[in-house]
């Protein structure tokens, strides 16, 4: 891992200026974030493909979904409180019911928004999405995870969230890692506990796995980028040979990642299982590294459920 | 309008309303009033005003209609029948189970269904999308809305007037059911939307008023409409719930009602007699 850092917003710009010039029917529609989200550098370079329909969630969801009725291939951005929380129900009628080609990409989802506080961090936003049928769900992990999800997302005509952070994280993967729905991708290989991870928090589960493999546990970590359709092939093999599992995400530990893979689990094959997730709280201000600690969002968490699951793993 | 046209489609409205009660009544439940009171309006599009091809639904360049009272779509199906969209045999599956006509409508390109809705509120700016994409690949083409009154009282409505005036998006037409009623009551007790017609000028749009019910005036409306360029146009169409039955007309008829045998066959008679007033008139 080198220790370059980008924001994945970052590449949110990048990724939808690069699709803009391999295709002329994407159109961006903003809820009036172009600056924070990085889409000001699509709306530059393609004036006329770019729409700000202002402070209007909702009707941005609902001007996406007439784009894409018409032909176009619309992504529709804003930050995941109000775009997930705000215009729920647009999504649900506009986009899932309908299965149209409308992605939805959100910045600032998380508790490490920092200083802004609860209404600004969303901690809810894979649940919600989860539980709509048709929907596909993304959450890139670096920079060039979510550059290259979002260009590659132009190939599929399906709805689709990709959930994009506000803060620099290090880069991890390379221009050339490609990225499927309902893929997922083994970072390290360990034969003692599985940990799955998306998000900021795939780094935390690389620096407990040092720490574990000093105390002579290794642990198999799994990138589940793919939220919905979850991989679950990918994990069930790896619980399969390891007998137990830890599950981290920077999301309400309901319904989320954590959600997906209990359930896949528990009626599959159930093993001891943890989660490191917000525990049904809302956020708060503060810097994003304070929040991540106070939230108990870090490496120690994840050695801590590691170390009761693997006691009690199945063999 | 000539008075050949005018006679035609009162014709087919009389003929789509018959089929609007045999669907309501067959599902036993659905929104009577509020799908006859705007028959006038979608027939009036479907029979002449737009350009659409049956046999090739997904045609790029047609208009489009988008349904925003979802809850009306028994009219919007019957019509799409008649105008070849599909067999007029699927009609009597609405709201059953496994039918291509829901309750509320799918988006179903193939039926002619242009948009989703359902929910309410969603329509305009649905159709602020479509024609912001038309307006730059197809310039001909329009998107005809149709809100319920009601329905204005959700504020993503008036985001999406926001929007369509700001873009100047001349290729839309806003059309209001203004039959006054809403589930529980008047508009203008529950929360009233008047002045209407000022609350749309002052969103930026072009208004104008006519009677929904009357072909010659939307014919004259929707003309002094199309020569208004650079703002979107809203028409209020006043209608009345229930038109076609004196009962609903006359607000003796529940909101949902569910109609027994033999008031379906005395509000179909009342129909029939309509249509053979219209048979006089031809002669």
């Amino acid at each position: 891992m080198t220790m370059e850092k980008r924001s994945t917003r970052e590449a949110l710009g990048d990724g939808l200026t690069e699709l803009g010039r391999l295709n002329e029917n994407v159109v961006v529609i903003d809820a009036d974030v172009a600056s924070s989200t990085y889409v000001k550098a699509f709306a530059d370079e393609f004036p006329d493909r770019y729409y700000n329909v202002g402070i209007a969630e909702q009707n941005m969801v609902e001007v996406a979904s007439g784009m894409a009725l018409a032909g176009k291939k619309p992504y529709a951005v804003a930050f995941s409180s109000f775009l997930i929380g705000r215009a729920y129900d647009q999504i649900r009628c506009c986009v899932a019911m309908p299965n149209l080609d409308v992605k939805l990409v959100a910045t600032h989802a998380g508790i490490t928004v920092g200083e802004d506080g609860s209404t600004h961090q969303m901690l809810e936003d894979l649940a919600l999405m989860r539980v709509l049928p048709n929907m596909n769900i993304f959450v890139p992990a670096d920079y060039w995870s979510a550059r290259n999800m979002i260009v590659s997302s132009y190939k599929n005509d399906k709805p689709l969230y990709i959930r994009l952070g506000r803060p620099e994280v290090p880069l991890f993967y390379s221009p050339w890692d490609e990225f499927h729905i309902g893929g997922g991708r083994i970072i390290r290989e360990g034969s003692d506990v599985s940990i799955v991870a998306c998000g900021i928090m795939l780094f935390e589960a690389l620096r407990a796995a040092d720490i574990l493999a000093r105390q002579g546990i290794e642990a198999e970590i799994i990138d589940c980028y793919s939220v919905k359709p979850l991989p679950e092939e990918l994990i069930q093999s790896s619980v399969r040979r390891t007998g137990c599992c830890v599950v981290a995400e920077e999301h309400n530990g309901m319904g989320g990642l954590c959600g997906a893979v209990a359930e896949s689990l528990g009626i599959n094959y159930p093993v001891p299982l943890r989660f490191v997730a917000v525990k049904d709280r809302f956020g708060e201000s503060g810097t994003p590294a304070e929040l991540q600690e106070y939230y108990s969002l870090k490496y120690r968490e994840i050695v801590g459920a590691v170390a009761q699951v693997w006691t009690t793993r199945r063999r | 309008m000539q008075r050949e046209l005018e006679l035609k489609l009162r014709r087919i409205a009389v003929e789509v309303r018959k089929d609007v009660l045999r669907m309501i009544s067959m599902a036993d439940s659905g929104h009577l009033g509020s799908a006859f009171s705007c028959v006038d309006i979608i027939v009036y599009l479907y029979f002449h005003l737009m350009r659409v091809n049956p046999q090739l639904p997904g045609w790029q360049e047609r208009d489009r209609f988008v349904l925003s009272k979802g809850h009306a779509c028994p009219s919007l199906y019957a019509v799409l029948a008649r105008r070849g969209y599909f067999e007029r045999q699927e009609l009597w599956n609405y709201r059953k189970l496994g039918s291509l006509l829901q309750g509320h409508p799918l988006y179903t390109n193939a039926l002619g269904i242009d948009a989703p809705s359902g929910s309410l509120g969603m329509g305009i700016g649905i159709s602020c999308g479509m024609a912001m994409a038309l307006k730059t690949d197809f310039p001909e083409s329009r998107v005809f809305c149709l809100v319920g009154d009601g329905e204005l009282q959700e504020g993503s409505c008036w985001e999406a007037l926001m929007t369509a005036s700001h873009w100047k998006l001349d290729n839309l037409y806003v059309i209001v059911d203004r039959n006054g009623l809403q589930m529980e009551g008047e508009t203008e007790t529950i929360k009233a939307l008047e002045p209407l017609k000022e609350k749309f000028e002052a969103f930026g749009l072009f208004c104008l008023e006519t009677c929904g019910h009357d072909f010659p005036s939307i014919y004259e409306t929707f003309a002094k409409a199309a020569q208004e360029k650079g703002f979107p146009k809203a028409i209020i169409a006043h209608t009345k719930w229930g038109r076609g039955i004196t009962l609903a007309e006359n607000g003796e008829m529940p909101v949902k009602a569910s109609l027994s045998r033999n008031q379906v066959t005395l509000l179909l008679d009342e129909l029939s007699k309509e249509s053979a007033a219209l048979s006089e008139e031809e002669r």
